[in-house]
Protein backbone atom coordinates (compact mmCIF):
# COMPACT_ATOMS: atom_id res chain seq x y z
CA UNK A 1 0.00 0.00 0.00
CA UNK A 2 1.28 3.60 -0.61
CA UNK A 3 2.08 5.96 2.06
CA UNK A 4 -0.06 8.33 1.23
CA UNK A 5 -3.14 6.19 1.06
CA UNK A 6 -2.44 4.50 4.38
CA UNK A 7 -2.24 8.56 5.80
CA UNK A 8 -5.72 9.39 4.05
CA UNK A 9 -7.01 5.90 5.65
CA UNK A 10 -5.86 6.45 9.18
CA UNK A 11 -7.68 10.06 8.63
CA UNK A 12 -10.65 8.62 7.86
CA UNK A 13 -10.63 5.78 10.79
CA UNK A 14 -9.27 8.48 13.38
CA UNK A 15 -12.87 10.93 11.71
CA UNK A 16 -15.00 7.77 12.48
CA UNK A 17 -13.79 7.05 16.03
CA UNK A 18 -14.08 10.91 17.19
CA UNK A 19 -17.04 10.95 15.45
CA UNK A 20 -19.48 9.70 18.23
CA UNK A 21 -17.79 11.84 21.07
CA UNK A 22 -18.15 14.58 18.77
CA UNK A 23 -21.81 14.43 18.38
CA UNK A 24 -22.08 13.85 21.96
CA UNK A 25 -19.85 17.28 23.12
CA UNK A 26 -21.93 18.88 20.63
CA UNK A 27 -24.89 17.96 21.63
CA UNK A 28 -24.13 18.69 25.27
CA UNK A 29 -23.39 22.58 24.61
CA UNK A 30 -26.68 22.49 22.50
CA UNK A 31 -28.86 20.54 25.03
CA UNK A 32 -30.02 18.23 22.18
CA UNK A 33 -28.67 15.11 23.54
CA UNK A 34 -32.82 14.06 23.11
CA UNK A 35 -34.94 13.39 25.87
CA UNK A 36 -32.94 11.48 28.19
CA UNK A 37 -29.32 12.88 27.89
CA UNK A 38 -27.83 10.96 30.82
CA UNK A 39 -29.01 7.28 29.12
CA UNK A 40 -27.77 9.02 26.07
CA UNK A 41 -24.30 9.77 26.91
CA UNK A 42 -24.28 6.00 29.00
CA UNK A 43 -25.90 4.14 25.86
CA UNK A 44 -23.69 5.33 22.94
CA UNK A 45 -20.12 5.02 25.06
CA UNK A 46 -21.29 1.86 25.81
CA UNK A 47 -22.35 0.53 22.43
CA UNK A 48 -19.11 2.39 20.43
CA UNK A 49 -16.74 1.26 23.05
CA UNK A 50 -18.30 -2.68 22.26
CA UNK A 51 -18.29 -2.33 18.04
CA UNK A 52 -15.01 -0.94 18.31
CA UNK A 53 -13.73 -4.08 19.96
CA UNK A 54 -15.85 -6.55 17.65
CA UNK A 55 -14.41 -4.49 14.66
CA UNK A 56 -10.89 -4.51 16.10
CA UNK A 57 -11.35 -8.48 16.84
CA UNK A 58 -12.43 -8.60 12.86
CA UNK A 59 -9.24 -7.74 11.87
CA UNK A 60 -7.23 -11.33 12.03
CA UNK A 61 -9.90 -13.40 10.50
CA UNK A 62 -10.35 -11.26 7.94
CA UNK A 63 -6.01 -11.05 7.56
CA UNK A 64 -6.00 -14.63 7.30
CA UNK A 65 -9.16 -14.84 4.95
CA UNK A 66 -7.39 -12.43 1.92
CA UNK A 67 -3.71 -11.80 2.56
CA UNK A 68 -4.06 -8.98 0.83
CA UNK A 69 -6.27 -7.21 3.57
CA UNK A 70 -2.76 -7.81 5.86
CA UNK A 71 -2.65 -3.75 5.79
CA UNK A 72 -5.45 -4.14 8.21
CA UNK A 73 -3.28 -4.81 10.67
CA UNK A 74 -2.17 -1.26 11.14
CA UNK A 75 -5.11 -0.04 12.39
CA UNK A 76 -5.80 -2.74 15.24
CA UNK A 77 -4.11 -0.49 17.85
CA UNK A 78 -5.86 2.62 17.01
CA UNK A 79 -9.49 0.58 17.18
CA UNK A 80 -8.66 -0.99 20.86
CA UNK A 81 -7.55 2.02 21.94
CA UNK A 82 -10.59 3.93 20.70
CA UNK A 83 -12.55 1.48 22.39
CA UNK A 84 -10.33 1.82 25.47
CA UNK A 85 -11.38 5.36 25.06
CA UNK A 86 -15.09 5.30 24.96
CA UNK A 87 -14.92 2.39 27.46
CA UNK A 88 -13.62 4.27 30.27
CA UNK A 89 -16.11 7.30 28.81
CA UNK A 90 -18.43 5.45 29.66
CA UNK A 91 -17.59 4.09 33.04
CA UNK A 92 -17.10 8.25 34.01
CA UNK A 93 -20.51 8.14 32.60
CA UNK A 94 -21.78 5.98 35.18
CA UNK A 95 -19.41 7.56 38.39
CA UNK A 96 -20.84 11.09 37.69
CA UNK A 97 -24.74 10.89 36.17
CA UNK A 98 -25.65 7.78 38.00
CA UNK A 99 -23.51 7.07 41.18
CA UNK A 100 -23.29 11.15 41.60
CA UNK A 101 -19.66 10.54 42.19
CA UNK A 102 -20.64 9.12 45.73
CA UNK A 103 -18.18 6.23 46.57
CA UNK A 104 -20.72 4.02 48.68
CA UNK A 105 -23.37 3.96 45.62
CA UNK A 106 -20.50 2.75 43.80
CA UNK A 107 -19.42 -0.06 46.19
CA UNK A 108 -22.92 -1.20 46.75
CA UNK A 109 -23.78 -1.42 43.17
CA UNK A 110 -20.51 -3.23 42.14
CA UNK A 111 -21.67 -5.98 44.94
CA UNK A 112 -24.88 -6.24 44.37
CA UNK A 113 -25.65 -5.69 40.42
CA UNK A 114 -23.85 -8.32 38.76
CA UNK A 115 -24.59 -6.43 35.42
CA UNK A 116 -22.36 -3.81 36.70
CA UNK A 117 -19.92 -6.10 38.69
CA UNK A 118 -18.93 -7.62 35.05
CA UNK A 119 -18.97 -4.10 33.29
CA UNK A 120 -16.69 -3.46 35.51
CA UNK A 121 -14.82 -5.99 35.18
CA UNK A 122 -14.60 -5.58 31.29
CA UNK A 123 -12.99 -1.94 31.76
CA UNK A 124 -10.34 -3.73 34.36
CA UNK A 125 -9.37 -6.35 31.51
CA UNK A 126 -8.56 -3.54 29.07
CA UNK A 127 -6.67 -1.73 31.15
CA UNK A 128 -3.33 -3.66 30.72
CA UNK A 129 -4.42 -3.65 27.20
CA UNK A 130 -3.90 -0.42 26.69
CA UNK A 131 -0.93 0.11 29.09
CA UNK A 132 0.61 -2.21 27.25
CA UNK A 133 0.05 -1.01 23.70
CA UNK A 134 2.95 0.70 22.87
CA UNK A 135 5.76 -0.74 20.58
CA UNK A 136 7.94 -0.47 23.27
CA UNK A 137 5.90 -2.66 25.54
CA UNK A 138 5.30 -4.53 23.09
CA UNK A 139 9.40 -5.33 23.08
CA UNK A 140 9.74 -5.66 26.24
CA UNK A 141 7.25 -8.22 27.07
CA UNK A 142 8.49 -9.94 23.98
CA UNK A 143 5.92 -11.20 21.11
CA UNK A 144 4.67 -14.51 22.47
CA UNK A 145 4.25 -13.17 25.72
CA UNK A 146 2.20 -9.95 24.51
CA UNK A 147 0.20 -11.99 22.41
CA UNK A 148 -1.22 -14.00 25.57
CA UNK A 149 -1.80 -10.96 27.55
CA UNK A 150 -3.88 -9.63 24.88
CA UNK A 151 -5.82 -12.83 24.62
CA UNK A 152 -8.06 -11.24 27.24
CA UNK A 153 -9.54 -9.27 24.96
CA UNK A 154 -11.74 -12.02 24.20
CA UNK A 155 -12.77 -12.03 28.01
CA UNK A 156 -13.53 -8.79 28.31
CA UNK A 157 -15.32 -8.49 25.23
CA UNK A 158 -17.08 -11.27 26.10
CA UNK A 159 -18.19 -9.56 29.51
CA UNK A 160 -18.90 -6.48 27.48
CA UNK A 161 -22.05 -8.46 25.51
CA UNK A 162 -22.86 -10.34 29.20
CA UNK A 163 -23.39 -6.80 30.74
CA UNK A 164 -25.23 -5.55 27.52
CA UNK A 165 -27.65 -8.02 27.94
CA UNK A 166 -28.53 -8.14 31.45
CA UNK A 167 -28.86 -4.12 31.50
CA UNK A 168 -31.82 -4.51 28.90
CA UNK A 169 -35.29 -5.87 30.40
CA UNK A 170 -36.15 -9.14 30.32
CA UNK A 171 -37.79 -9.84 26.42
CA UNK A 172 -35.42 -7.15 24.67
CA UNK A 173 -33.83 -8.32 22.19
CA UNK A 174 -31.56 -5.35 20.99
CA UNK A 175 -28.06 -6.70 21.97
CA UNK A 176 -28.53 -9.78 19.46
CA UNK A 177 -26.91 -8.49 16.28
CA UNK A 178 -23.69 -8.09 17.87
CA UNK A 179 -23.59 -11.00 20.08
CA UNK A 180 -24.37 -12.78 16.66
CA UNK A 181 -21.43 -10.89 14.75
CA UNK A 182 -18.95 -11.92 17.90
CA UNK A 183 -19.93 -14.84 18.51
CA UNK A 184 -19.52 -15.67 14.10
CA UNK A 185 -15.75 -14.15 14.90
CA UNK A 186 -15.45 -16.58 17.68
CA UNK A 187 -16.07 -19.37 15.43
CA UNK A 188 -14.20 -18.23 12.28
CA UNK A 189 -10.78 -18.34 14.04
CA UNK A 190 -10.41 -22.51 14.59
CA UNK A 191 -12.21 -22.82 11.36
CA UNK A 192 -9.62 -20.40 9.76
CA UNK A 193 -6.83 -22.32 11.50
CA UNK A 194 -8.45 -25.53 10.29
CA UNK A 195 -9.09 -24.61 6.66
CA UNK A 196 -5.45 -23.36 6.58
CA UNK A 197 -4.04 -26.63 8.22
CA UNK A 198 -5.96 -28.50 5.93
CA UNK A 199 -4.23 -25.95 2.71
CA UNK A 200 -0.47 -26.49 3.73
CA UNK A 201 -1.40 -29.82 4.01
CA UNK A 202 -2.31 -30.21 0.53
CA UNK A 203 0.69 -28.37 -0.45
CA UNK A 204 2.97 -30.47 0.72
CA UNK A 205 1.03 -33.40 -0.12
CA UNK A 206 1.54 -32.15 -3.62
CA UNK A 207 4.69 -31.29 -3.49
CA UNK A 208 5.68 -35.02 -2.42
CA UNK B 1 -24.99 27.19 27.90
CA UNK B 2 -28.66 26.97 27.61
CA UNK B 3 -30.25 26.20 30.75
CA UNK B 4 -33.97 25.15 31.05
CA UNK B 5 -34.96 24.84 34.64
CA UNK B 6 -34.47 26.42 37.94
CA UNK B 7 -33.60 24.36 41.00
CA UNK B 8 -36.66 26.57 43.05
CA UNK B 9 -38.96 25.23 40.76
CA UNK B 10 -38.66 21.66 42.21
CA UNK B 11 -39.91 20.77 45.31
CA UNK B 12 -43.92 21.02 45.95
CA UNK B 13 -44.41 24.04 48.07
CA UNK B 14 -44.98 26.12 44.70
CA UNK B 15 -49.02 27.55 44.51
CA UNK B 16 -50.52 26.10 41.43
CA UNK B 17 -50.61 29.53 39.82
CA UNK B 18 -47.34 28.85 38.95
CA UNK B 19 -47.65 26.13 37.07
CA UNK B 20 -46.73 26.37 33.46
CA UNK B 21 -49.65 28.13 32.07
CA UNK B 22 -50.86 26.70 28.25
CA UNK B 23 -49.29 29.16 26.13
CA UNK B 24 -46.22 28.55 27.39
CA UNK B 25 -45.87 25.25 27.23
CA UNK B 26 -47.01 25.74 23.62
CA UNK B 27 -44.32 28.06 22.72
CA UNK B 28 -41.60 26.92 25.42
CA UNK B 29 -40.30 24.41 22.46
CA UNK B 30 -39.76 27.39 19.84
CA UNK B 31 -38.28 29.76 22.79
CA UNK B 32 -35.89 26.94 23.64
CA UNK B 33 -34.86 26.31 20.10
CA UNK B 34 -34.84 29.82 19.65
CA UNK B 35 -32.32 30.61 22.59
CA UNK B 36 -29.98 27.52 21.17
CA UNK B 37 -29.86 29.44 17.44
CA UNK B 38 -28.90 32.28 19.31
CA UNK B 39 -26.46 30.81 21.12
CA UNK B 40 -24.93 28.95 18.64
CA UNK B 41 -23.71 30.32 15.25
CA UNK B 42 -23.17 27.48 13.43
CA UNK B 43 -26.86 26.17 13.32
CA UNK B 44 -28.45 24.64 10.67
CA UNK B 45 -31.17 26.18 8.86
CA UNK B 46 -33.79 23.50 9.67
CA UNK B 47 -33.63 24.60 13.24
CA UNK B 48 -35.12 28.11 12.64
CA UNK B 49 -37.50 26.80 10.71
CA UNK B 50 -38.84 25.28 13.48
CA UNK B 51 -38.67 28.54 15.26
CA UNK B 52 -40.63 29.94 12.39
CA UNK B 53 -43.52 27.59 12.43
CA UNK B 54 -43.68 24.98 15.86
CA UNK B 55 -44.99 22.09 15.26
CA UNK B 56 -47.90 20.03 13.92
CA UNK B 57 -48.69 18.45 17.51
CA UNK B 58 -48.41 21.88 19.04
CA UNK B 59 -50.60 23.49 16.69
CA UNK B 60 -53.30 20.51 17.32
CA UNK B 61 -53.52 20.92 20.64
CA UNK B 62 -56.32 22.26 23.19
CA UNK B 63 -59.03 19.92 21.02
CA UNK B 64 -60.28 18.85 24.08
CA UNK B 65 -62.37 20.85 26.69
CA UNK B 66 -60.82 20.13 30.12
CA UNK B 67 -61.62 21.24 33.81
CA UNK B 68 -59.81 22.00 36.49
CA UNK B 69 -58.98 19.45 38.99
CA UNK B 70 -58.43 19.11 42.54
CA UNK B 71 -56.56 15.94 42.25
CA UNK B 72 -53.65 17.66 40.03
CA UNK B 73 -49.98 17.67 40.94
CA UNK B 74 -49.09 21.43 41.44
CA UNK B 75 -45.30 22.97 41.48
CA UNK B 76 -43.82 20.39 39.14
CA UNK B 77 -42.44 22.42 35.56
CA UNK B 78 -44.32 19.87 33.13
CA UNK B 79 -42.45 17.53 30.64
CA UNK B 80 -42.43 18.93 26.93
CA UNK B 81 -44.89 18.23 24.75
CA UNK B 82 -42.20 16.57 22.25
CA UNK B 83 -40.35 14.89 24.93
CA UNK B 84 -44.01 13.09 26.63
CA UNK B 85 -44.15 12.11 22.67
CA UNK B 86 -40.64 11.12 20.93
CA UNK B 87 -39.61 9.04 24.61
CA UNK B 88 -41.92 5.84 25.17
CA UNK B 89 -41.98 2.32 25.72
CA UNK B 90 -44.81 0.26 24.21
CA UNK B 91 -43.01 -2.46 22.63
CA UNK B 92 -45.68 -3.43 20.15
CA UNK B 93 -44.30 -0.86 17.98
CA UNK B 94 -40.77 -1.31 18.66
CA UNK B 95 -38.22 -1.59 21.64
CA UNK B 96 -36.29 1.87 21.40
CA UNK B 97 -37.18 4.61 22.69
CA UNK B 98 -38.13 6.30 19.80
CA UNK B 99 -39.54 4.20 17.60
CA UNK B 100 -43.55 4.73 19.34
CA UNK B 101 -43.54 8.25 18.36
CA UNK B 102 -42.62 7.15 14.85
CA UNK B 103 -44.75 3.34 14.47
CA UNK B 104 -47.57 4.08 16.66
CA UNK B 105 -49.62 6.88 14.27
CA UNK B 106 -51.28 3.52 12.11
CA UNK B 107 -52.97 2.40 15.83
CA UNK B 108 -56.78 2.43 14.11
CA UNK B 109 -58.23 4.36 17.02
CA UNK B 110 -61.01 4.47 15.13
CA UNK B 111 -64.23 2.93 16.02
CA UNK B 112 -62.61 1.44 18.56
CA UNK B 113 -64.58 0.10 21.36
CA UNK B 114 -63.59 -1.55 25.60
CA UNK B 115 -65.14 -4.80 26.36
CA UNK B 116 -65.95 -4.77 30.05
CA UNK B 117 -66.49 -8.61 31.14
CA UNK B 118 -66.13 -10.81 34.26
CA UNK B 119 -67.62 -10.50 37.08
CA UNK B 120 -70.52 -7.59 36.48
CA UNK B 121 -73.94 -7.25 36.44
CA UNK B 122 -73.78 -7.71 32.97
CA UNK B 123 -71.24 -7.46 30.54
CA UNK B 124 -71.14 -4.85 28.32
CA UNK B 125 -69.16 -2.86 25.27
CA UNK B 126 -68.58 0.62 25.53
CA UNK B 127 -67.39 2.68 22.03
CA UNK B 128 -64.34 5.08 22.69
CA UNK B 129 -66.80 8.51 21.89
CA UNK B 130 -69.38 7.31 24.77
CA UNK B 131 -65.88 6.60 27.07
CA UNK B 132 -65.32 10.32 26.42
CA UNK B 133 -68.61 11.54 27.13
CA UNK B 134 -69.24 9.46 30.10
CA UNK B 135 -67.80 12.43 32.50
CA UNK B 136 -66.70 15.76 31.86
CA UNK B 137 -62.69 15.78 31.22
CA UNK B 138 -60.32 17.00 33.65
CA UNK B 139 -56.96 18.41 33.24
CA UNK B 140 -54.70 16.12 36.05
CA UNK B 141 -51.15 16.90 36.19
CA UNK B 142 -49.12 13.90 37.16
CA UNK B 143 -45.90 12.65 38.04
CA UNK B 144 -44.85 9.97 35.95
CA UNK B 145 -42.19 7.47 37.35
CA UNK B 146 -40.72 4.67 34.96
CA UNK B 147 -39.49 1.75 36.44
CA UNK B 148 -36.34 1.99 34.53
CA UNK B 149 -35.37 5.10 36.43
CA UNK B 150 -36.32 8.04 33.82
CA UNK B 151 -39.54 10.29 35.17
CA UNK B 152 -41.61 12.98 33.11
CA UNK B 153 -44.75 15.23 35.08
CA UNK B 154 -47.47 15.02 32.17
CA UNK B 155 -51.08 16.91 31.69
CA UNK B 156 -53.08 14.10 30.90
CA UNK B 157 -56.56 14.47 30.48
CA UNK B 158 -59.53 11.82 31.42
CA UNK B 159 -61.61 11.36 34.87
CA UNK B 160 -61.03 9.14 37.51
CA UNK B 161 -61.31 4.99 36.29
CA UNK B 162 -63.53 4.70 39.55
CA UNK B 163 -66.70 6.91 37.59
CA UNK B 164 -66.12 3.79 35.12
CA UNK B 165 -66.35 1.20 37.30
CA UNK B 166 -69.42 2.41 38.52
CA UNK B 167 -71.45 2.19 34.88
CA UNK B 168 -69.54 -0.82 34.72
CA UNK B 169 -71.51 -2.83 37.76
CA UNK B 170 -68.90 -5.31 39.15
CA UNK B 171 -70.33 -7.95 41.68
CA UNK B 172 -68.90 -8.07 45.09
CA UNK B 173 -66.66 -10.94 44.62
CA UNK B 174 -64.97 -8.83 41.74
CA UNK B 175 -61.19 -8.59 43.55
CA UNK B 176 -59.12 -7.11 41.12
CA UNK B 177 -59.19 -5.33 37.13
CA UNK B 178 -57.69 -6.82 34.53
CA UNK B 179 -56.25 -4.74 31.85
CA UNK B 180 -56.13 -5.81 28.34
CA UNK B 181 -54.23 -3.71 25.61
CA UNK B 182 -54.75 -4.21 21.91
CA UNK B 183 -53.08 -6.64 19.65
CA UNK B 184 -53.03 -7.30 16.45
CA UNK B 185 -49.82 -8.36 14.77
CA UNK B 186 -50.43 -6.96 11.03
CA UNK B 187 -50.66 -3.93 12.72
CA UNK B 188 -47.88 -3.70 15.19
CA UNK B 189 -45.07 -5.25 13.73
CA UNK B 190 -42.74 -4.88 15.87
CA UNK B 191 -43.29 -7.32 18.21
CA UNK B 192 -41.03 -9.54 17.40
CA UNK B 193 -38.21 -7.36 18.61
CA UNK B 194 -38.75 -8.46 21.85
CA UNK B 195 -39.87 -11.75 23.76
CA UNK B 196 -43.28 -11.30 25.07
CA UNK B 197 -46.53 -13.04 24.98
CA UNK B 198 -48.80 -10.35 23.82
CA UNK B 199 -51.28 -9.30 24.29
CA UNK B 200 -50.10 -6.92 27.24
CA UNK B 201 -51.68 -7.24 30.03
CA UNK B 202 -51.99 -5.26 33.54
CA UNK B 203 -54.13 -5.65 37.17
CA UNK B 204 -55.20 -3.77 40.08
CA UNK B 205 -56.80 -4.59 43.02
CA UNK B 206 -59.85 -2.98 43.37
CA UNK B 207 -59.63 -0.42 45.96
CA UNK B 208 -56.18 0.82 44.11
CA UNK B 209 -58.70 1.13 40.88
CA UNK B 210 -61.36 2.81 42.50
CA UNK B 211 -59.03 4.87 44.09
CA UNK B 212 -60.06 8.79 42.90
CA UNK B 213 -56.51 9.30 41.25
CA UNK B 214 -56.74 5.94 39.27
CA UNK B 215 -57.56 7.89 35.74
CA UNK B 216 -59.35 6.53 32.82
CA UNK B 217 -57.27 8.52 30.45
CA UNK B 218 -58.36 9.87 27.21
CA UNK B 219 -55.92 12.42 26.24
CA UNK B 220 -52.54 15.00 27.14
CA UNK B 221 -51.88 18.12 26.94
CA UNK B 222 -55.43 19.12 25.73
CA UNK B 223 -55.59 16.59 23.09
CA UNK B 224 -56.48 12.91 22.42
CA UNK B 225 -53.77 10.79 23.21
CA UNK B 226 -51.29 10.12 20.56
CA UNK B 227 -50.81 6.63 19.37
CA UNK B 228 -47.74 6.13 21.18
CA UNK B 229 -48.74 7.42 24.56
CA UNK B 230 -51.53 4.41 24.19
CA UNK B 231 -54.55 6.12 22.00
CA UNK B 232 -56.64 6.19 22.12
CA UNK B 233 -57.73 5.17 26.41
CA UNK B 234 -55.22 3.90 28.56
CA UNK B 235 -54.86 3.96 32.72
CA UNK B 236 -53.04 6.62 34.78
CA UNK B 237 -51.85 4.97 38.31
CA UNK B 238 -49.60 7.81 39.29
CA UNK B 239 -48.29 5.69 42.51
CA UNK B 240 -46.86 2.98 40.48
CA UNK B 241 -44.19 2.23 38.21
CA UNK B 242 -45.31 3.47 34.51
CA UNK B 243 -45.95 -0.26 33.53
CA UNK B 244 -48.94 -0.64 35.45
CA UNK B 245 -50.45 2.04 33.77
CA UNK B 246 -52.27 0.07 30.09
CA UNK B 247 -52.22 1.82 27.27
CA UNK B 248 -54.95 1.37 24.12
CA UNK B 249 -57.07 -0.86 26.37
CA UNK B 250 -59.21 -3.07 24.58
CA UNK B 251 -60.44 -5.15 27.33
CA UNK B 252 -61.47 -4.35 31.16
CA UNK B 253 -62.26 -7.46 33.09
CA UNK B 254 -63.26 -8.22 36.72
CA UNK B 255 -61.87 -10.87 38.69
CA UNK B 256 -61.52 -12.68 41.91
CA UNK B 257 -58.28 -13.33 41.78
CA UNK B 258 -55.05 -11.94 41.43
CA UNK B 259 -54.35 -11.91 37.44
CA UNK B 260 -51.54 -12.45 35.71
CA UNK B 261 -49.64 -9.20 33.71
CA UNK B 262 -46.91 -9.20 31.33
CA UNK B 263 -43.94 -8.09 33.13
CA UNK B 264 -44.82 -10.04 36.40
CA UNK B 265 -44.51 -13.05 33.84
CA UNK B 266 -41.50 -12.27 32.36
CA UNK B 267 -39.50 -11.65 35.49
CA UNK B 268 -41.38 -11.40 38.44
CA UNK B 269 -38.17 -10.61 40.96
CA UNK B 270 -37.93 -7.15 39.29
CA UNK B 271 -41.34 -6.38 38.54
CA UNK B 272 -44.00 -7.12 41.14
CA UNK B 273 -47.74 -7.11 41.05
CA UNK B 274 -48.20 -4.02 43.08
CA UNK B 275 -44.87 -2.52 41.81
CA UNK B 276 -45.48 0.87 43.78
CA UNK B 277 -42.49 3.76 42.97
CA UNK B 278 -40.44 3.40 46.01
CA UNK B 279 -37.32 4.63 46.72
CA UNK B 280 -36.69 2.05 48.96
CA UNK B 281 -36.98 -1.01 47.46
CA UNK B 282 -34.53 -1.27 44.65
CA UNK B 283 -34.81 -2.74 41.54
CA UNK B 284 -32.58 -6.02 41.18
CA UNK B 285 -30.10 -4.26 38.72
CA UNK B 286 -30.28 -0.42 39.89
CA UNK B 287 -31.07 1.59 42.72
CA UNK B 288 -35.10 3.48 42.75
CA UNK B 289 -33.63 6.22 45.50
CA UNK B 290 -33.10 8.32 42.45
CA UNK B 291 -34.69 9.17 38.91
CA UNK B 292 -33.64 11.06 35.72
CA UNK B 293 -36.19 13.64 35.18
CA UNK B 294 -36.65 13.46 30.80
CA UNK B 295 -36.29 16.86 28.89
CA UNK B 296 -33.45 18.40 31.94
CA UNK B 297 -29.99 18.34 30.96
CA UNK B 298 -27.18 15.64 31.85
CA UNK B 299 -26.23 17.57 34.96
CA UNK B 300 -29.38 18.55 36.15
CA UNK B 301 -31.87 15.22 35.64
CA UNK B 302 -31.23 13.84 38.85
CA UNK B 303 -33.90 14.17 41.58
CA UNK B 304 -34.76 12.14 44.26
CA UNK B 305 -37.49 9.67 43.90
CA UNK B 306 -40.67 10.31 46.26
CA UNK B 307 -42.30 7.32 48.36
CA UNK B 308 -45.38 6.37 45.92
CA UNK B 309 -44.01 8.90 43.25
CA UNK B 310 -45.16 11.72 46.06
CA UNK B 311 -49.26 10.58 46.22
CA UNK B 312 -48.40 9.12 49.80
CA UNK B 313 -51.34 11.29 51.14
CA UNK B 314 -53.86 9.58 48.57
CA UNK B 315 -52.97 6.11 48.70
CA UNK B 316 -50.88 4.91 51.49
CA UNK B 317 -53.45 3.79 53.51
CA UNK B 318 -54.32 1.24 50.93
CA UNK B 319 -51.22 -0.63 51.78
CA UNK B 320 -51.45 -0.74 55.66
CA UNK B 321 -49.99 -3.38 57.46
CA UNK B 322 -48.34 -4.63 54.37
CA UNK B 323 -44.45 -5.24 54.07
CA UNK B 324 -43.85 -3.32 50.89
CA UNK B 325 -40.54 -5.06 50.87
CA UNK B 326 -42.03 -8.40 50.25
CA UNK B 327 -45.19 -7.01 48.31
CA UNK B 328 -42.87 -4.59 45.69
Amino acid sequence: MKKSTLILLKVLVWVACLYPVATLIYGALTNDLGPDPTKTITFRTGSTALNLLVISLGITPLRQLWSKLSWLIKFRRLLGLFAFFYASAHLMAYVGLYSSFDPNTMVQDILKRKFITVGVLAWLLLVPLAITSTTGMIKRLGGKNWNRLHKLVYLSVSLGIVHYWWQVKQGVLAPLPITLILTGLFVARPLLDWWKARKTARLRAAKA
Amino acid sequence: MLIRKSDSLYGSNIPSSEITPKDKWLNRRSLLTGAAAAGVIALGADRMAEVLSPTRSALAAGKLATVKSQLSTTGEELTLLKDVTSYNNFYEFGTDKADPGHNAGILPTRPWSVKISGLVKAPKVLDIDSLLKLRPLEERVYRFRCVEGWSMVIPWVGYSLSELIKVCDPLPSAKFVEFTSYFDRRVEKWTSESNIAWPYSEGLRMDEAMNPLTLLTLGLYGDVLPGQNGAPVRVIVPWKYGFKSAKSIVGIKFVDKMPATTWNDLAANEYGFYSNVNPNVDHPRWSQKTERRIGQPFYAQRHPTLMFNGYGDQVASLYNGMDLKKFY
